[in-house]
């Protein structure tokens, strides 16, 4: 009995230590397996098929976070921030397309859908499909982009292309303005990131 | 036993380990973006940089000329013989360009008494929210206007000097919503020569003004100037406009009791009634070209948009 106890007490101290070792170990792989950048890219260009005048901008301040063991990935862009080579056309993207007073960010909350086939720890250029919510203009929508993660001398950067339909977050194009406005957005975005200390 | 306590701390491990995970990063990113030290500045307080006659708080951007001409048809009591005012013209040209971001200076010519006039426009204050809050913005306009209509006593002697006027202003506003601004304008105009020795040289006024969005595009604009030492045979002035905006455009329709569109001559010189149907109609028309990309810092002039 007096033997049964104490195996039982050893047991316990053990799986006590290891359960105390795993819980460091796991804190100690989050601290080091988020990323982050206070300013990734985010480019934008809405000119129709032929032009008028090209409708670019770019915002610099992007903020995103990467989390490499989980495949998690965010980003978000202040509206204010787009910079439009013409200033009439920056107040008029904030005042009457995205309303940005009202809603003031776009954000993207997501997941690497292969995380597998991506080894952060070693120096490659692995292309990666995401998928998550995009929000902008208030309006939360389901969202796939192919991107690539470049992974060299351990810093990791991102890239990815992909298109939005004005319309799927009610973005208003009224009539006078149909040709001179692409109904498909394509937006850019590049971060590199930071170990998140 | 064994086995439940081995369940217990493999629970209690995922547990912790799950803590800091599912939505961590967004809690991260919402706190990241939450600090911003960026100030969140109120802009488009007004459409453009004038109400109808007056100026708005509005400045024309860094780097960008903004060419304005400003139409005004005849009194719309002269009846149907003048085409209720509209055979009758009188214009302000005038180039206006941001030099940065606070100061933005323009020049222009107008038919009425054959006036040319200067200003210069700067921001004092800026209405804002997040690191600093301030609630109205504050701009100085300084301008200056000559009329080059020829004495009506050329026998006098006549000085160059005497056919300027100068006006001080602030303008003191605030966007309170989305769609309704407010702006104060107190204002003094000194003209150099007076009709009379009886008449005063500075004329003190407070302008008040405001808009009201119609829908994204348009808006609505009334603006009044109440004279608190008004001269004789002067009638305070009181204007409305609907603003129309365009792409690279804003088209103002304005009905006013003033002939003119500079500060001094609106503000002190018109003789309209509204109530006698001596009311002006006409059009503000603005186009902006941008000389600066600002985007490229120390861009020259070479790519000058010329549409």
């Amino acid at each position: 009995m007096l033997i049964k106890f104490k195996t039982h007490n050893t047991m316990k101290k053990s799986v006590l230590f290891f359960a105390a070792f795993a819980t460091f170990v796991s804190m100690n792989i989050n601290a080091q397996d988020v990323y982050f950048t206070k300013n990734a890219k985010v480019n934008f260009n809405a000119s129709p098929a032929e032009p008028i005048e090209v409708i670019d901008a770019v915002n610099n301040e992007g903020t995103s976070f990467l989390n490499t063991t989980k495949g998690e990935i965010v980003f978000a862009v202040l509206i204010k921030g787009f910079r439009f080579e013409r200033a009439l056309m920056e107040e008029h993207f904030n005042e009457n397309y995205m309303e940005s007073t009202k809603f003031p960010k776009g954000d993207f909350k997501g997941k690497i859908d292969n995380l597998s086939e991506v080894n952060f720890s070693k120096d490659g250029s692995y292309k990666v499909k995401v998928s998550g919510n995009l929000t902008i203009h208030g309006i939360t929508k389901p969202t796939t982009a192919d991107g690539v993660i470049n992974v060299k001398a351990g810093k990791i950067s991102a890239t990815s292309n992909f298109s939005v339909k004005l319309a799927d977050y009610k973005i208003d194009r009224p009539s006078v303005v149909a040709n001179k406005i692409n109904e498909t957005v394509k937006i850019s975005v590049s971060a590199n990131y930071e170990l998140k200390k | 036993m064994k086995q439940s306590l081995v369940t217990f701390i493999f629970i209690s491990f995922f547990s912790l380990s799950g803590i800091c995970q599912p939505d961590d990063l967004s809690k991260m990113l919402e706190e990241e973006m939450g600090n911003s030290n960026e100030p969140d500045y109120a802009t488009a307080t007004f459409k453009t940089t004038r109400l109808v006659n007056g100026h708005t708080n509005e400045q024309v951007a860094p780097g960008v000329l903004d060419f304005r001409i400003g139409h005004r048809f005849g009194a719309f009591n002269t009846g149907v013989y003048n085409f209720f005012g509209l055979d009758q013209a009188s214009m302000r040209m005038a180039f206006e360009y941001g030099i940065n971001d606070w100061l933005m200076i323009g020049a222009g010519r107008s038919t009425y008494q054959k006036t040319y006039d200067g200003f210069i426009k700067a921001k004092i204050l800026r209405q804002q929210k997040g690191k600093r809050n301030v609630p109205l913005s504050i701009n100085y306009l300084g301008a200056m206007a000559v009329k080059t209509l020829k004495f009506s006593n050329p026998e006098n002697t006549n000085y160059f000097t005497s056919n300027f006027f100068y006006t001080h202003q602030l303008i003191i506003a605030r966007k309170f919503s989305e769609s309704f601004s407010l702006q104060v304008l107190p204002t003094v105009v000194h003209r150099n020569l007076v009709e009379k020795s009886i008449d005063e040289h500075d004329i003190f006024a407070i302008g008040v003004g405001g808009r009201m969005k119609l829908s994204k595009r348009t808006c609505v604009n009334v603006e009044y100037f109440y004279q608190i030492n008004k001269p004789r045979d002067v009638i305070n002035s009181l204007a409305i406009a609907f603003d129309i905006e365009t792409g690279g455009h804003v088209f103002q329709l304005a009905f006013t009791n003033a002939a003119a569109m500079i500060e001094h001559a609106f503000i002190t010189q018109s003789v309209g009634r509204w109530d006698k149907g001596d009311v002006i109609g006409g059009f503000n028309l603005s186009r902006v070209f941008t000389l600066k990309d600002p985007r490229k810092k120390g861009t020259k002039n070479e790519d000058v948009q010329s549409k």
